[in-house]
This record gives structure tokens, sequence and C-alpha cells, in this order.
């Protein structure tokens, strides 16, 4: 599998990024040539062979559902690169 | 011997001895950055009036007697990545130039219950994404050894105030080898704990199945130390481990008679620089001098461990950064035509090179038609290392071999080559898949350039790796060397 320009743009477009020519350039030959280091892994038969997400024998921790204190408003919205009236603000999400 | 070469138990006797004030040790502290850090950048935020503050108020308290922390006095520093309320903590990233926390990480509440005085925080490759701190977006940390040379990374700022005597020892984090890479090439001890022994509630998350809180300090006694203060179950973490924590300090007996050691060939043949090997095999005469017994082993899928961790890291980073959207904190790009647009624009202006290029590939693994090549092989073939090791410590106590295959490289000799830049992580990623806990300690010099040999154990085991660590310091002196600044 080889990862042409086009699938740099496309994948760029997932990952919320803007990516200048040069950029777009530079990473499909890298993403190109890690791609292909990694295709050494299809030298190994994993038939058969569980995923590994997780090294720890832990799968979903409950607690209890009980009131805790929570972070204040102003404090929650004090990294805010913009707010109005206690809430976080954002651009028009439909123009 | 300068303050912060003293055992922690010497500096501890002359605090109550009243031969030294915590207001001592933090002026040395700052005192010493004053004088190194304009050519080592360990740096990126100093804390100089909470420090001082903190000093006036534990010199209070030893005037008053009474209990002490375990680490009460001895100034730290932390990697920029762990969240300190009210201070700045930028992952060395422009998007979070100006990120204030509202909050204190666990492993930093913890060092703040034991006492200890936080003096920093440490430079560090970008999201802690790189092996020489080249990838901060502010500037590259040096090595305290020869400046010429990097000091590894990610942790790099905090192997090198450790190594230059800015602070007593510093936190840092490992993800493929973080810790253990740049404690090797700054010649000091840096311990990768078992994954989840301490908890990731409020380090900024990379690879979450891999990430994992250390220390980094002079000497193994320390380490100790300072794992003791910071291990724990916490219930922020859904993966930290729930386990009993032992006393580790009690472990360092020096007594390694009967222990069996493991020695991979994967880890000392082809691609290893002959002095590191020299180096190793020195080292593991003396454990032969001192009763324990080592022979050749194999983790058969130690070559395809890279390949694998690049896969598998990158993808959670992908999904790890996508919180980075200029809505609650870092910073926002001006003038978006809309909503979309202003996540792009943020995330495309707030990221370097390097961190664009793992999102770029964590994206593409997870994405539709690539997943089960790229992302489901990779996690099958993380299986395949970790029965590597549990073969290997069905039989043996330990696995010993280098950290790195190489000393330090010269800053700017491996930038563009991203692909040879993740081969120095060769001996560390396979530990970091199978979870299992590693310390790097000092064991020699190559050219003026320090040489780390690492010792690997079972899972929560670090009682073992210490007790083994500790001996070893024990019968040589690489440890007390301190570079020429």
């Amino acid at each position: 599998m080889s990862i042409t320009l086009k699938d740099v743009e496309h994948v760029a477009k997932l990952a919320r990024l803007e990516l200048t020519e040069q950029e777009k350039e530079q990473f499909t030959g890298q993403l190109n040539a890690i791609l292909k280091y990694a295709e050494k892994l299809n030298q190994l038969d994993t038939e058969g062979i569980e995923p590994t997400s997780h090294v720890l024998p832990v799968t979903n921790v409950m607690r209890e559902d009980e009131n805790r204190e929570s972070v204040s408003n102003e404090t929650a919205l004090k990294n805010a690169p913009d707010e109005e009236d206690g809430q976080f603000k954002v651009p028009a999400v439909l123009e | 011997m300068a303050l912060f070469d003293m055992r922690l138990q010497e500096v501890h006797n002359k605090l109550v001895g009243k031969e030294l004030t915590v207001a001592d040790l933090v002026d040395a502290s700052f005192n010493r950055i004053g004088q190194t850090d304009e050519a080592v950048r360990a740096f990126l935020t100093l804390n100089e009036e909470g420090a001082r503050a903190s000093a006036v108020e534990l010199d209070k308290q030893l005037a008053a007697g009474g209990e002490r922390g375990l680490l009460f006095g001895l100034p730290a520093g932390l990697k920029d990545n762990m969240v300190t309320e009210g201070l700045l903590t930028t992952c060395a990233s422009q998007f979070l130039r100006n990120y204030d926390p509202i909050y204190d990480g666990t492993a930093v509440k913890k060092l703040k219950a034991a006492q200890s005085v936080l003096i920093g925080k440490l430079n560090m490759d970008e999201f802690a994404m790189g092996g020489s701190n080249e990838n901060s977006s502010y500037y590259p940390t040096r090595n305290p050894w020869n400046t010429d040379y990097v000091p590894g990374g990610s942790s790099g700022g905090s192997a090198a105030a450790v190594a230059a005597g800015q602070v007593y020892f510093s936190l840092g984090s490992d993800t493929g080898g973080s810790i253990r890479q740049p404690a090797a090439y700054c010649g000091v001890v840096g311990l990768k704990p078992t994954y989840g022994l301490v908890s990731r509630f409020g380090l900024v998350a990379f690879a979450s199945s891999l990430d994992q809180i250390g220390p980094i300090t002079k000497n193994v006694e320390d380490s100790a130390y300072v794992l003791q203060a910071i291990a724990g179950y916490d219930h922020m973490d859904s993966t930290s481990a729930n386990v009993e924590i032992p006393d580790y300090t009690s472990a360092l007996t020096g007594d390694v008679k009967g222990l069996r050691i493991g020695v991979p060939k994967e880890y000392i043949g082809q691609g290893v620089d002959p002095k590191v090997k020299e180096a190793v095999l020195a080292a593991l005469k003396v454990y032969e001098s001192l009763g324990a017994t080592w022979e050749e082993v194999s983790l058969p899928h130690t070559e395809y461990a890279v390949a694998a961790y690049y896969i598998l890291a990158s993808s959670e980073a992908s999904s790890n950064l996508a919180r980075f959207d200029g809505v609650r904190y870092g910073v926002r790009a001006d003038n978006p035509d809309n909503l979309i647009d202003m996540y792009r624009k943020s995330r495309s202006q707030g990221f370097g090179a390097e961190v664009k290029r793992r999102i770029m590939l964590g994206t593409y693994a997870l994405s539709s038609g690539y997943y089960d090549a790229y992302y489901l092989k990779a996690q099958k073939v993380r299986t395949l290392i970790k029965q590597d090791f549990d073969q290997v410590f069905e039989k043996f106590d330990l696995i010993i071999g280098p950290t790195a295959p190489t000393p330090a490289f010269r800053i700017g000799e491996q930038v563009g080559d991203p692909l040879t830049m993740y081969l120095n992580d060769i001996v560390t990623i396979p530990v970091s898949l199978a979870g299992v806990p590693a310390i790097s300690v000092p064991c020699g010099f190559a050219d003026g350039l320090p040489i780390g040999l690492q010792i690997i154990g079972k899972a929560f085991d670090e009682r073992t790796v210490l007790r083994a660590a500790h001996a070893y310091e024990q019968y040589t002196d690489h440890h007390q060397q301190r570079p020429q600044l």
C-alpha cells in the first residue's frame, strides 16, 4: 500500500488539519516510509492471536453514583479563548 | 559536596539538625539554574515565587517540629505535561502556550503532600512526541555532558535538570522510552514503573495505554523514595492499578545472590554501539561477582516492536489530541470562517511538525479500510511481544540490556529522518508495550557521553528492579560522575 498526496489531503481533513503544499508533500514521503516499515508486521502470522489494547486486566471500572463537588462555572471558563454568559463561545456552526 | 549530591537521608538530618534550611535548598536550586540554564535550557517555566513561599512555610514547620513528608524540602522539577494549578503547563507546544490549569494532577498532588518544593516546569518534545527534545516548540534542551548533543527525550528537560544539579529530582513520563532514554543519555537514574502504578490523572495524554509517570534521580535510593511518594491507586484514573504498594527502600539490601538474569541477544546484537555493548557486559560481570547468574535469552519479536508501537501510539495520540480544538483552552486561531475552520486553523497553527505527522499516521491507521491492516494487526503483535516477556520471566527474575543502542547524538543529526529517530527507542519500546517496569542506571561512558543500563522486571516487581539497580550502583561510581558546566 502506498499513500498518495490525495490520501494525505483526505486524512488531513479527517484530522482537522490544514496542511501547506510543502507539508503535504513532506508527509506523503515520510508517511510512506513509516508505513512501508510498518509492513514488516505482515511477516508475522497473527492468526488466532488476541489483540492487546491494554496490559492490565481491568475493564469498565465503576464507582458509586454520588454527588461530589465540581468546579465552579468561573473556574471552568478560566482558559476559554472566548466566552459569553458563562458559556464557551464558538464561531457559527451553520452559515 | 554539592547540596544535591547528598543522600536524601543526609539532607533530612541536616534539616532537622538546623545545619540547613529549605530556603537554602531552594536558593541552591535557583542559583544553579541561573548559572547553567542558559547553556542547558532545561526549564520552560520557573515557579520562583511559589517555591520561595513554600520554603518559608516548610521552614516554619521544621522549626515547630513534628511530622515531615517523605520528600520534605527537596527541590523538584516536573515535565511540562503534568498539569499544575496556577502554573503554566504547555507540553512544549504553542497550542498550550497560555494554558493555566485549574487543578493539580495526582502525581503533583502527591509530591506536594510529600512536601517537596516545585521549582518549575521542564522542557520536553512537544506533547512527549520525540526522543531528542528537538521537537520542543520553544527551544531544544541540551545535554549537560556536551551541549552540542541532545539530552534525549521526550523527558529531556527532566533528565538534564537532574544531571546539571538544578533540582534534587524530577518527574518524567515514559510512553516508549521517554524517561529511560534521556536518563541514559544524561547519566542519571530513570525509572518507568509498571503501567498503572502511578496515576495518569493530570498527565496530558499521548498514548493512554502506554503513558506512565516516573522519577528521574541521581541514584537508585532516591528513585525508590520518589516512587514511594507517587505510586498508588487513584479513582480518577480508570486504568490505575488497585494493588498494594510495598515498601521500596527496604528492598535495597545490596544482596543479589541467586538472582537469575536474562540478557536478550536482540538487545546486544546488530545496531548496538560496541562501546555500549562492552559497558553492558562489564555490568553483567559485576552481577556475576555479586552472586547473580545470567544467560543469553531471546525476545524474538523485538524487531517488530517499533513498527507496532508507532501504529498504536500514533493511533491513540490522534484520538487523544482531538481534544485540542480551541474551544475550552489553548490558543484559538483568529478570523475563522466557521466552527470547523476554527478547529482546523487552531490545530494547524498550534501543533508542530512531529505532532502533525503522528496525528496523520494515527488517523490513517484508524481510518475506514485500514483499521484491520494496521491498528488491529499492531495490537496482535503487541500480544506476541508481551508473550516474549512472559516466557522469559518464567525462568528469570530480571532482563538486562542497554537502555539505548548508542549514546546521545548531535543536535540536528537526525532531524528530517523520523524513522531513524524512532529506531533509537528499539530497546525501550518493547518494555512499554509489555507494560512492565524498567530502570536505566549509568553504566559507563563513551567519548565523554553517558551510557545507560536497562534493568527490566516483572509487572509490579519494582522491588527487584530497584534492588538489582542499587546493588550495581554500590560497586560502581558511574552515577557519581558530574558534567562540567
